[in-house]
């Protein structure tokens, strides 16, 4: 029992104050990616030759999130002249084409679907379906349950069963053996259903694209209400579009 | 004349022609009179070559050994006498639709049609997109019930199905059939433009990111002759060493977690995201994804990082170290913990069981030690054998390497460490050759393999999962075990189902 109470004295309290108070991550991570419009094509089109993702169009100088995997190889060639990723969390987009972008997105705030944040705000249930990806996604998902995150505390939960949910978050690249069981668990799920797409995989294929064992983006197969980039997302960013998205 | 399987180094590259090559049934024989006395199977695929198949076995003892021989349509299967070549034959059988003839338990791996395009060996019909469509294992009786469970689970899980035959609450035998998470990555990574490649290796597994692209890394290093400095080594190091921490440290609470012992779960996993933002500081992202490269590391250890990293473990330490010592020195826990799923030490040397799993059985086999890349070499990793094969046993050895891990990266830290940042030079790789890369994920030995053909261009590359072996260890754990004592077995193992499914 003594033992029990040191160690409940020596955790301490651990509980994130975001979004109260705002969150600064370390200089590193990779987070929302700036475009300099100003910056010569053909230091663009060095960047789009060397990303591995394929996730840049030097003619309109664009970068795609739903492709990017937040590796920093176009910074680093670029010197920050064309590409700079910012340390900003903030990602997730409710419209596919908005992942194409120069860096501004839109407000997901203003965006959301407003009778989802009627129905959900105060609670939602959400069901995770990992189809195929490198359970890195799953894993920080699964963080937002420790006490530094405590996504409950906002009334958010995955729960065990689709039919008890009002939604569906999917990660992966949509194997062609996990399609069917994707399917049912979105069937079994009462509408109105929410889709949330998590990390690359999920947005584009990620970095199986190209395999004709899996499903290069989330929507050719379901309705996808919110995008949420990364490889994978940092549990921030996950926190930062749900509680934007639906609260 | 060569007459017995060569001698390798891991990761070092051979000449393809310096691989000897035997009729097969003088193969087998070798590769059985190996692994009959003690030898594990590394690796064993069929290759490319010409326009036949190839089989091509990596066995360790104390040594790596390797040696080839010609794929026939249909060979005596060496699983019937040596249980270690089990998935491996079904895997070349799922793979090229090469029968091995009495194999004791021919079934799919993976649910894929073969690449060569011949009749599959299963008989299945891929254009139904149901893995588990198969006819399980049954037992049957009065009393018999079946439970299946998956592939979409309860919890944030990956996709597997579990199958049980149960006698009231006792489990007689779990069938485990994977697959769901087939990407076809071997495939792509022949495929796909050099620079892609180590992004394919990090996906293979996310929580195993930093040791599969370490053994892509490498490779490709041995096979293009890239230096790598002493610095990157210690970094790639500490960063591997960061992975089976967090792992670990994550795991141990989930144990805790299944036992109802809330406390410590949710202190083990506030921690193991505190050693996740330890690889976030240094590479950009909590799984290590970004940080390997063939020819170094993508980021430097400036004195800031390694001074801040000093801080955090100094801090983190102890709390770990209390926190281990609250979970097992509770009674409740240990009455849960302590025979709990046992695997025999002979069932383990069967199977082959590695890493934690295996040395909870008393084999004390770790990559880290016996075949040492890195700064391994200079190091000391202790043996961490533990004899009682159970979740008790599991439990402790994965208690014991985190505070031996926590020790290594303090004194790896202890110095400046200076390199040269590299980002994925691609260098010509040596034509006709074979590389085999092993390195100790915190699940045990993870192997890729590299073979080139006479343009230097990559002819197959292969990736063993240490799950690949331990699976069937879960299996055996359940054996006359409660079902209600399945998610705490699970757990102990904790392995991957993308690792396996590739």
């Amino acid at each position: 029992m003594l033992n029990i109470l040191k160690n409940r004295f020596e955790q301490g309290c651990r509980t994130s104050p975001y979004p109260k108070t705002p969150v600064q991550l370390p200089p590193r991570y990779r987070g929302r990616p700036e475009i300099n419009p100003n910056a010569p094509v053909d230091l663009a089109r060095r960047c789009a030759a060397a990303c591995p993702q394929d996730a840049i169009d030097a003619e309109n100088k664009t970068i795609d999130m739903g492709r990017c995997v937040f590796c920093g190889t176009c910074q680093r060639i670029s010197d920050g002249q064309f590409v700079t990723f910012t340390q900003d969390f903030a990602l997730s987009v409710s419209e596919k084409k908005h992942l194409i972008t120069r860096g501004t997105l839109p407000d997901l705030a203003r965006h959301a679907r407003q009778h989802f944040k009627k129905l959900f705000g105060r609670s939602l249930q959400l069901r995770q379906v990992s189809a195929a990806g490198c359970n890195a996604c799953e894993a920080d998902l699964n963080v937002l349950a420790t006490p530094f995150f405590d996504l409950a505390r906002f009334g958010i939960n995955f729960v065990a069963s689709p039919r008890h949910a009002d939604g569906i978050v999917v990660t992966g690249p949509v194997s062609r053996n996990m399609k069917t069981a994707l399917f049912q668990t979105y069937e079994a799920t009462p509408e109105p259903r929410v889709v949330i797409a998590v990390g690359s995989c999920a947005l584009s294929g990620g970095p199986f694209r190209g395999s004709p064992e899996i499903t290069e983006g989330l929507d050719k197969l379901l309705p996808v209400d919110l995008y949420i980039p990364g490889c994978p997302p940092h549990p921030m960013t996950n926190l930062h579009a749900l509680l934007t998205f639906f609260k | 004349m060569t007459t017995d399987f060569k001698p390798i180094s891991n990761g070092a590259a051979i000449a393809l022609a310096d691989v000897p090559h035997f009729s097969l049934d003088n193969f087998a024989c070798r590769a059985l009179h190996l692994v009959s006395n003690g030898g594990k199977v590394v690796q064993f695929f069929a290759y490319p070559h010409g326009d036949r198949l190839r089989f091509l076995a990596v066995l360790r003892t104390d040594t790596l050994l390797t040696a080839t021989c010609d794929a026939p349509d249909t060979y005596p299967a060496m699983t019937a006498t040596c249980e270690n070549f089990h998935l491996f034959e079904r895997e070349i059988a799922e793979q090229t639709g090469i029968i091995p003839r009495g194999h004791p338990w021919l079934k799919m791996v993976r649910y894929h049609a073969n690449a060569r395009g011949v009749a599959d060996v299963f008989g299945n019909d891929y254009q139904e997109d149901i893995p588990g469509k198969y006819d399980y294992y049954a037992v049957s009786g009065d009393e018999i019930h079946e439970v299946a469970v998956g592939p979409v689970h309860a919890g944030v899980i990956e996709p597997g199905h579990f199958r049980f035959n149960c006698i009231g609450e006792r489990v007689l035998n779990l069938e485990i059939q994977l697959g769901y998470q087939h990407r076809g990555v071997e495939p792509l990574l022949l495929q796909a433009a050099p620079n892609r490649r180590p992004f394919i290796a990090e996906s293979i597994a996310g929580d195993t990111a930093v040791a599969n692209s370490l053994c892509l890394a490498q490779a490709i290093e041995a096979l293009s002759g890239m230096p790598v400095d002493a610095g990157a080594k210690i970094i790639r190091t500490i960063g591997l060493e960061l992975e089976r921490i967090a792992n670990h440290v994550g795991d141990l609470g989930a144990l805790s977690n299944d036992v109802a012992f809330l406390a410590p779960a949710n202190y083990c996993g506030r921690m193991r995201g505190d050693f996740l933002n330890m690889s976030l500081l240094l590479c950009g992202n909590r799984f290590g994804k970004g940080l390997v490269r063939p020819g170094g590391v993508r980021f430097c250890l400036t004195d800031d990082i390694r001074n801040t990293l000093v801080q955090r473990i100094a801090e983190l330490k102890p709390q770990v170290s209390h926190v281990i010592d609250l979970i097992f020195s509770t009674s409740s826990v240990r009455s849960r913990f302590e025979g709990c799923g046992r695997v025999s030490r002979s069932d383990a040397e069967k199977l082959g069981l590695v890493g934690p799993a295996g040395r909870a059985c008393g084999l004390p086999y770790d990559a880290r030690r016996c075949f040492p890349t890195e700064h391994y070499g200079n190091l000391d990793i202790p043996e961490n054998a533990e004899a009682t094969g159970d979740v008790y046993a599991r439990a402790k050895v994965r208690a014991d390497e985190t505070m031996q891990s926590i020790r290594l990266i303090e004194s790896l830290l202890r110095h400046p460490v200076e390199t040269h940042c590299v980002d994925g030079e691609n260098l010509p790789l040596t034509p006709d050759s074979l590389v085999v890369t092993i390195n100790e994920a915190w699940r045990g030995e993870l192997s890729h393999c590299i073979l080139t053909d006479e343009t230097g261009r990559i002819l197959h590359y292969k990736v063993k999962d240490p799950s690949f072996h331990n699976w069937n260890g879960l299996s055996m754990a359940l054996r006359n075990t409660g079902i209600s004592d399945f998610p705490l077995n699970n757990k102990s193992f904790n392995l991957s189902y993308c690792g396996f499914d590739l």
